[in-house]
């Protein structure tokens, strides 16, 4: 299941949500993503983030098909945020649910590391000043695909 | 063809959407980028280093010269940045 919106999520929530009443999942992984006040070595107040609306969601559910067509997943789930967020607030949610825990933990990095490089999403950033700037593609998150390659 | 401009690409042209007929000169992506790049400086800038610029045609990422017609949806883009 995925959701793309402006309201602010409760990990908790939704983990809840997932897992109540089922007895056959044995494991959950949970990826919260949250807006910091620092990137590339300047200050951060605030965060807005624009989106695609309808390939955002195309790529989600892509993505989480990918997901659940390679490991045994019981339950999975995209919470993504758009619009303006304050520090400390959460911006991305990713739950995997599986019978054993490895399936749930690379699911979870699988799916956040496709959705940082695939999904049409852009962040700018404003400074204390009140000056903006659009966040640039890190080569970390590029180069964080090739273990997923498939050998 | 509905044109889509996101992120930087949309504040530096100052528009988020077009509508653009397709014609002998423009009918596929590589003709619509060659386009793109006669229409002023502004434009001549975004379009300048292809590296930079992801498109997608009707909501799917392209890599390469992909055929246009009338009523489909092209988005030009930076690499994303979400997550």
């Amino acid at each position: 299941m995925i959701r793309v919106q402006r309201e602010v999520f409760e990990t908790g929530v939704e983990i809840e949500t997932m897992t109540s009443g089922r007895t056959d999942i044995g494991a959950v992984v949970s990826f919260t993503g949250l807006v910091r006040d620092f990137n590339e070595g300047t200050t951060v107040s605030k965060l807005t983030l624009e989106h695609y609306p309808g390939m955002t969601e195309k790529q989600l559910e892509k993505i989480e098909r990918e997901a659940n067509e390679r490991w045994d997943l019981q339950g999975s789930m995209i919470i993504h945020r758009y619009g303006v967020m304050e520090l400390g607030e959460p911006i991305v949610l990713v739950i995997t649910a599986s019978a054993h825990r490895q399936d749930a933990f690379e699911a979870a990095s699988f799916l956040m590391d496709w959705l940082k490089t695939k999904a049409p999403f852009w962040k700018q950033e404003e400074d204390a000043h009140g000056q903006s700037g659009w966040v640039s593609e890190r080569r970390e998150d590029i180069d964080a695909l090739d273990r997923w390659e498939k050998k | 063809m509905t044109i889509l401009y996101f992120a930087w690409l949309r504040t530096k042209l100052g528009m988020s959407t077009e509508d653009l007929p397709c014609s002998d000169e423009v009918f596929d992506t590589d003709s619509l980028v060659a386009w793109m790049k006669t229409r002023g400086p502004a434009f001549a800038e975004v379009f300048s280093d292809l590296e930079v610029v992801r498109i997608a045609v009707n909501q799917e990422y392209i890599t390469s010269n992909t055929p246009l017609k009338d009523g489909d949806e092209v988005a030009f883009f930076p690499p994303v940045t979400g997550g």
